[in-house]
């Protein structure tokens, strides 16, 4: 009898041998970083942590969107909101993320019309149903959700809604890790790739970074034998002095990842520096549009006051998104800083690092 | 094509009050005469019953309306807010029967009696609150329960969203029945009615925007009958209580916390349709979280718990129960999840709005 696939992969039969492998291969200290928040997430909620040798640490890495979504992004979709003829849409994580003063849910308490999507194409659709209003989408996120904010631009135009915006505040994954690698505090002797990042863009171009830093990255899924594999295959290398991009993510990655996403992509973004909270300036690791779908950049459409912003000076996030503290270093950590309120964007998504161990670890058992 | 004559409405025309069509108007809240037809035609077409159609401003209970001697009176009141009003599974009017009509069994209580006030936004369509109110006349004849006091009121369109409902739910429980929140005993086994998340899904799905289709239902039902089997059954049910807003986790830390216990649950015993887990895993949604309004938590001691078990598996809205956990030490409450792959998690209430994650 066959199981279904999500049953194979959450096996714990099959997870327990893994893990079991993995101990009998390692023979030295590692420090691996998942570097997508959604294996963060699945690793603290089925507690894989708890299966791995003492001599495996799991670093958690800087991707989860709205963690590192700029604080000045965020100061201007709350300037955006506030305006009386918007209609401000973000994926639903974003809403609790704390701005200097405020977040997008406490602006819509005081009268902002700020709604759920759950897809740009949505936000496009309530343009067309509401003429009379500027309907602005928050683009945040990785190369994910790229392909179909792309895809949003290009239906706006073709479909002439010229009251459709995006705010663009969307992050590359591979400058942030040239970025950690080159870091000379950097802890990191592996990477667990995001799987979900690489079915878009492939991971031929992981293999300049793989081999420029000596570093091997292994492309990874998100369910707990995806994810032991992916440390498994990670720990071979490591043991054998090997650095090479492998896929232990076949069902869903191939090396050239999806060419029609990026050929959207690559129409309608190009690079551009961008700011991630917590880590600070990294050169070309953003998307903003380029010329000819500028009439789509709501920072262009919108007169914003520039303003001043600083963290709560509790909050060690940055810290954590680097990879250079767990959220139990914190002093705040579930005292000042919980998911209620919280002082920083990583206890505020369930893929940021500090809710997922506010969630899962509170309390070490 | 003939064309109909209106009347010409220039210059100066007789006040007659419009006449109002299938939908709410002001005037249905002004307390004069269309509020009476509307009370008479429709309100008491569905709910009327001697108490209610009396036309007095409080209802007279005595007789045998009241509880009889060794009873004490059991309180509970919910205002219902569901967006949209219609799911599959249910509606805003079966949920307000249910959803009172469960709290007040949650005590180990007989529901009898229930008030209801209506607040309808001008424009609401009269079809649809017939409905509504059909459906709350079937949810009171399955829970056993007569509406006695009921009360409308119209706003201005925009300041209500089409219907709200508050229920108070009036019932009588044995004196000296403590089935609270705060008697879990360690050594007691945990379970649950039946499968869970279903509502919460189900609500979602009919909110349209979710991209996908699944033939997930709500389980909007009254558990009086269920609950009262149980407790003459078994009398020394510590806790029952309904994992609604919040889901499963968020009512057993609260039980935890109550009892001062530290509670442990079984990942691989909780029931879930694989509809409602294939949905919260596209959404990223937990649905240990996900609200449920036909599911009951039982807390009793572990020698009743698989007689138990047997009790609830041959009424109906409990054929798929199952022990999910136990109570297992004094804490100052904790929850925690032992999975599948024999690891353990703590579990926390739901902080604010669930919320999808990204990727």
């Amino acid at each position: 009898m066959s199981l279904p696939s999500s049953e194979v992969f959450r096996s714990a039969a099959l997870t327990r041998q893994l893990a079991g492998e993995i101990r009998q291969v390692v023979t030295r200290p590692w420090n691996i970083m998942e570097i997508c928040g959604g294996q963060t997430h699945a690793i603290l909620q089925y507690g894989l942590d708890q299966l791995l040798p003492a001599e495996i640490t799991l670093i958690h890495g800087p991707g989860c969107p709205v963690c590192v979504t700029a604080l000045e992004s965020i100061e201007n979709a709350l300037q955006i909101a506030g305006q009386p003829e918007v209609i401000f849409t973000s994926f639903g994580d974003m809403l609790r993320v704390p701005g200097a003063r405020a977040n997008l849910f406490s602006a819509r308490a005081e009268g902002a019309d700020v709604r759920v999507v759950y897809s740009p194409l949505d936000a496009v659709k309530l343009a067309r149903e509401t003429p009379h209003k500027q309907v602005v989408f928050f683009a945040i996120g990785f190369e994910t959700t790229v392909p179909s904010i792309a895809a949003s631009i290009l239906h706006a135009e073709r479909n002439k809604i010229s009251n459709f915006s995006i705010l663009p505040a969307n992050v590359l994954v591979p400058p942030a890790m040239h970025a950690i690698l080159k870091s000379p505090d950097n802890r990191v002797n592996a990477f667990l790739a995001a799987g979900h990042v690489c079915a878009v863009m492939g991971y031929w171009e992981y293999e300049p970074i793989a081999a420029q830093y000596r570093t091997p990255i292994v492309v990874t899924g998100f369910e707990p034998v995806d994810l032991l594999r992916g440390i498994l295959m990670s720990v071979r290398q490591l043991e054998s002095g090997r650095s090479e991009v492998e896929n232990a993510y076949e069902r869903a990655v191939t090396r050239e990842g999806n060419p029609d996403a990026q050929a959207m992509i690559t129409q309608v973004f190009e690079p551009v520096d961008r700011q991630w909270r917590g880590i600070g300036l990294i050169s070309l690791s953003g998307l903003g549009l380029r010329p000819r779908f500028k009439s789509f950049d709501a920072l262009e459409r919108f007169a914003l006051a520039h303003q001043a912003v600083s963290e709560s000076p509790l909050c060690i996030a940055g810290q954590v998104l680097r990879g250079n503290a767990t959220p139990h270093d914190c002093p705040a950590f579930g005292r000042e800083c919980t998911p209620a309120s919280p002082l920083g964007a990583p206890m505020v998504s369930s893929e940021g690092a500090c809710a997922a161990y506010y969630r899962y670890q509170r309390v070490k058992t | 094509m003939t064309e109909t004559n209106y009347p010409n409405l220039q210059g100066p025309v007789c006040p007659l009050p419009l006449q109002p069509g299938g939908q709410i108007v002001i005037g249905h809240g002004s307390g004069g005469g269309m509020t009476r037809d509307l009370i008479v035609n429709v309100f008491q077409k569905y709910l009327g019953n001697a108490v209610l159609n009396s036309g007095n401003d409080s209802a007279l209970l005595n007789g045998e309306l009241v509880a009889p001697p060794g009873y004490q009176l059991v309180v509970s009141t919910d205002a219902h807010v569901v967006f949209p009003l219609f799911f599959p599974g249910g509606d805003i009017g079966r949920l307000s029967v249910c959803g009172t009509v469960n709290d007040v069994a949650m005590l180990g209580a007989q529901p009898k009696y229930l008030t209801a006030s209506f607040i309808l936004e001008e424009g609401f369509s009269i079809d649809e609150l017939e409905k509504v109110l059909a459906s709350m006349r079937d949810a009171c004849a399955e829970a056993g329960v007569q509406i006695i006091a009921a009360d409308t009121k119209v706003t201005e369109k925009g300041k209500a969203d089409k219907l709200f409902i508050t229920t108070t739910g009036i019932g009588w429980a044995p004196v000296g029945r403590r089935i609270t929140g705060d008697q879990a005993q360690p050594g007691d086994a945990v379970l649950i009615s039946g499968a869970l998340g279903n509502h919460g899904i189900a609500v979602l799905q009919a909110r349209g925007n979710l991209g996908f289709q699944s033939d997930v239902q709500s389980d909007t039902a009254p558990l009086n009958h269920l609950t009262q089997g149980l407790c003459a059954a078994f009398p020394d049910v510590h806790v029952m209580r309904d994992p609604t807003r919040g889901g499963l986790a968020t009512t057993l830390v609260e039980i935890a916390q109550q009892s001062s216990v530290t509670i442990q649950l079984d990942e691989p015993e909780i029931p879930i349709d694989a509809s409602v887990r294939a949905a919260c895993d596209l959404l990223g949604l937990d649905t240990l979280y996900l609200a449920n309004e036909g599911k009951v938590i039982v807390i009793l001691p572990e020698e009743h718990a698989e007689d138990a078990l047997s009790f609830l598996r041959a009424q109906k809205y409990g054929e798929k129960a199952r022990r999910i956990g136990r109570v297992i030490a004094r804490s100052s409450g904790q929850l925690l999840l032992g999975t599948a792959l024999s690891t353990t998690r703590v579990l926390d209430m739901l902080a604010g709005e669930m919320l999808p994650r990204i990727c």
